[in-house]
């Protein structure tokens, strides 16, 4: 029988999700799996939110949590957008192709 | 009324210089002359008037106020004009001159375009009325105004024809060397303003006369013979004196009847005027009127040496004009203001005479200025001719024309006045100008044409190519000057007969009435008036003659005081009979060398072919001044301070800076790569580096 969860044990789920986004980001060379990991890491941070909230009885962080998730979906739209503009521009969907923007 | 003199031509600069250019010839160049002869009328009337004055200490004299030009604390630097018996005389010779030149201009420049023949009255007109200011000034910043304004019309008249490089380069000549003298005038200037806190004139004059006169010697100069001395280099600028003469040969290139007008009979006598203005300051520093009068002598027998061998006309006449300028200052340095004052106005008429004469050859000529390529005028242009010869005798100083009155005032003040050394280098400079004047006359008028010969003479007169093509073409038909060219030469030889006779000494049974009236200019006033301008009855003081109402610090001045003049009548007369003989003696050797056997002419020169180059190239004079100061000025000028000092250090400094920045650069733009994920590392370490900062500190 697994033991009952407690707020550590979210927040140490939340920090495993959020090392992993992380990673993503700088590790992958696709900028769809790069949208997706920053995904994982506003959801890990959403987790916190909720975590810590269900443990002093308020409300403030799951609001918090919705903000996130639009901003979030609004984020997907706008990124998801510009990488299909910049697939167009370069054939190419690593980061490593857009170094343009420099002196 | 004194304004009105100086305004009348300066109204004719405005006009002609605005939009006289769209009209026709007739009337720019008839506005210009009017301008000018109504400025005589009014000048003749204010001399009238001032003769008219009773006398205020001694000095008739006008003074007119037209408004405060400086004010400073307990410095008030007026504009103010005003009219002596000095200034009278200059007055009357430069409106009534220049009324002549004007009206000869409208002939001579008749062949340029409306817009340059406007331009050049423009020049004219505004020269006059700088030059009356110059005159007309009660005081040093006033005089000093028109000082620089003739200076820079005679740049640009010099340069009138700018578009010939000698021409442009000329004018350049007469500025920059003009500038030389000025920077000396204006040091004058200031010392005596520090030392009096005035550069009034009449008071500096009557707080100078108080002071006693300075010692003779070089280690006891004190401050007014440090002030003079340099208050003379500039007249030397101005007047074309040893050093700073070289420019008035050169000046020739402008048009001729600027040269007769600025360049002979006006505004290279402003030294002059200059140091006679200032007479008392001038007499309570002996060391500097010796210097003034050996300067004086050397110019006039160094030109007068150089004016023997020059082939362009307008040259000869040029050094005779620099000669003649150091007989003014010789007569200033012996101290005789009034001999030297008149020399001057006998000189105006006959120098702008032979001046206006030889512009007529020019003209006739169609530009020919090269004396080798005249010959056998005589006939052809009479009314230029004689006038010509008029002049010439008066120069020569051959009784009873103006200029042997004048000489012979010089020279028998050189003598009487203790410097016999001197006054034979005057009676030579004397020999020198009646033979060149006379070879002058020779070679133009008497004898057969000399045409142009072959191409082997070519690089004498490289400058008169295109001249000498157009002479060629017309060479068969010389026309002698037209009317209005005629009626100045006719009045000016009039003058050069009749000007001389103001000034009979005393010795010829005459009054000297020339004398009679300068002198109170060169004293200080007797006792001040209340308010300048204001004309008093001082019944207590006689007006005549000048000499009992001069003061007693002007007495001191001994020498040169008329006493002095009514000297021995016997040896007057002897001297005044032996420059006589030597001025016939000149003449009598340019006749043998020039008109009866010029083949012993050439003989000579090829003779003593060493003297004649050194000549022929005028004392290598400018070569030296090329070599000592300009080539040396050029050298530092490029190297030190255009390649050092510019280009190294300012050029250096600023690029330096880029040149910093620019490589600071290159090294902190690596870090901008432009690539998204290095920038989201470096946001991420950063946030572990704060958050870090703060979690374990």
């Amino acid at each position: 029988m697994l033991p009952e969860p407690t707020l550590n044990t979210y927040l140490a789920l939340s920090a495993v999700l959020f090392s992993i986004g992380t990673a993503g980001v700088f590790l992958r060379r696709n900028l769809i799996t790069i949208l997706l990991s920053i995904e994982v890491m506003l959801n890990a941070v959403n987790l916190t939110f909720v975590a810590v909230d269900r443990f002093l009885g308020t409300v403030d962080g799951q609001i918090i949590a919705f903000f996130v998730m639009t901003v979030a979906a609004a984020e997907a739209a706008v990124g998801l957008a510009i990488i299909i503009a910049l697939f167009r521009h370069r054939q190419s969907l690593s980061p490593d192709a857009f170094t343009s923007l420099k002196w | 009324m004194l304004l009105l003199i100086l305004l009348l031509p300066f109204l004719g600069f405005l006009v002609n210089a605005t939009v006289g250019r769209r009209w026709p010839k007739g009337v720019t160049g008839g506005l210009a002359t009017a301008a000018m002869a109504a400025s005589f009328g009014v000048s003749v009337y204010a001399v009238w008037t001032m003769l008219g004055l009773e006398p205020v200490g001694g000095v008739r004299a006008i003074d007119d106020v037209v408004f405060t030009w400086l004010s400073s604390d307990t410095v008030q630097i007026p504009f103010a004009l005003r009219l002596d018996p000095l200034a009278a005389l200059m007055i009357l010779v430069v409106t009534g001159i220049g009324t002549l030149i004007h009206l000869y201009s409208t002939a001579y420049m008749h062949e340029e375009t409306d817009a340059e023949f406007a331009r050049y009255f423009s020049y004219l007109n505004l020269f006059a009325a700088f030059m009356l200011v110059l005159v007309l000034g009660a005081n040093f910043p006033v005089m000093f105004i028109g000082w620089e304004g003739v200076g820079l019309c005679s740049y640009l008249l010099i340069g009138f024809y700018h578009t010939k490089p000698a021409a442009a380069d000329a004018g350049k000549k007469a500025f920059v060397v003009n500038r030389i003298g000025d920077v000396g005038f204006i040091l004058g200037m200031l010392i005596l303003f520090t030392q009096f806190g005035t550069l009034d004139f009449q008071q500096l004059a009557m707080q100078i006369s108080h002071l006693s006169v300075e010692p003779a010697t070089m280690a006891g100069a004190g401050v007014l013979t440090i002030a003079t001395l340099l208050l003379f280099l500039g007249a030397t600028g101005k007047s074309a004196q040893i050093p700073l003469f070289v420019w008035l040969p050169d000046a020739m290139e402008g048009p001729t009847p600027v040269s007769a007008l600025i360049h002979a009979a006006t505004m290279v006598t402003a030294g002059v005027y200059m140091v006679g203005r200032n007479a008392v300051l001038f007499s309570h520093a002996p060391f500097t009127l010796e210097v003034i009068a050996v300067v004086g002598v050397l110019t006039a027998l160094v030109a007068g040496t150089i004016g023997l061998v020059q082939n362009d006309i307008k040259r000869v006449l040029a050094y005779s004009t620099v000669s003649q300028l150091g007989y003014m200052f010789l007569a200033m340095g012996v101290g005789a203001f009034a001999g030297g004052v008149f020399h001057l106005y006998t000189h105006a008429f006959f120098k702008a005479l032979l001046f206006l004469g030889s512009g007529a050859v020019i003209h006739a000529l169609h530009g020919e200025q090269d004396m080798r390529y005249m010959g056998g005028l005589k006939s052809k242009l009479p009314i230029t001719f004689w006038t010509f010869l008029v002049g010439t005798v008066a120069i020569a100083g051959i009784p009873p024309l103006a200029g042997f009155f004048s000489k012979d005032e010089i020279l028998w003040k050189t003598f009487s006045t203790g410097h016999p050394v001197l006054w034979g280098m005057a009676v030579l400079t004397a020999f020198l100008t009646a033979t060149y004047m006379f070879r002058l006359l020779y070679m133009t008028f008497y004898g057969s044409r000399r045409t142009v010969p072959g191409p082997e003479h070519g690089a004498h007169g490289a400058v008169h190519a295109p001249s000498r093509t157009a002479h060629h073409a017309h060479s068969t038909h010389l026309h002698d000057a037209p009317p209005a060219m005629a009626i100045a030469l006719v009045v000016l030889a009039m003058g050069s007969v009749l000007a001389g006779f103001f000034g009979v000494p005393h010795a010829l049974g005459g009054h000297n009435r020339i004398e009679a009236f300068l002198e109170p200019s060169f004293h200080a006033m007797a006792m001040a008036p209340e308010t300048p301008g204001r004309v008093g009855l001082d019944s207590g003081l006689d007006p005549l003659p000048p000499a009992a109402t001069a003061p007693e610090g002007a007495v001191a001045e001994a020498g040169h005081v008329p006493e002095a003049a009514h000297g021995d009548t016997q040896t007057e007369l002897l001297l005044m009979f032996g420059s006589v003989m030597v001025a016939l003696a000149g003449i009598g050797l340019a006749t043998v060398l020039f008109l009866k056997a010029p083949e012993r002419a050439d003989a000579l020169a090829a003779r003593f072919s060493g003297v004649h180059r050194l000549l022929l190239n005028k004392y290598y004079v400018d070569e030296f001044y090329d070599a000592a100061i300009v080539q040396p000025i050029k050298g530092v000028s490029t190297g030190l301070l255009w390649r050092g000092v510019d280009t190294a250090v300012i050029d250096g400094t600023v690029n330096g800076v880029g040149l910093m920045v620019r490589s600071w650069s290159a090294v902190l733009r690596r870090l901008q790569t432009g690539s998204v994920r290095a920038y989201a590392m470096s946001i991420f370490l950063g946030v572990v580096t704060i958050l870090g900062y703060y979690l374990w500190r």
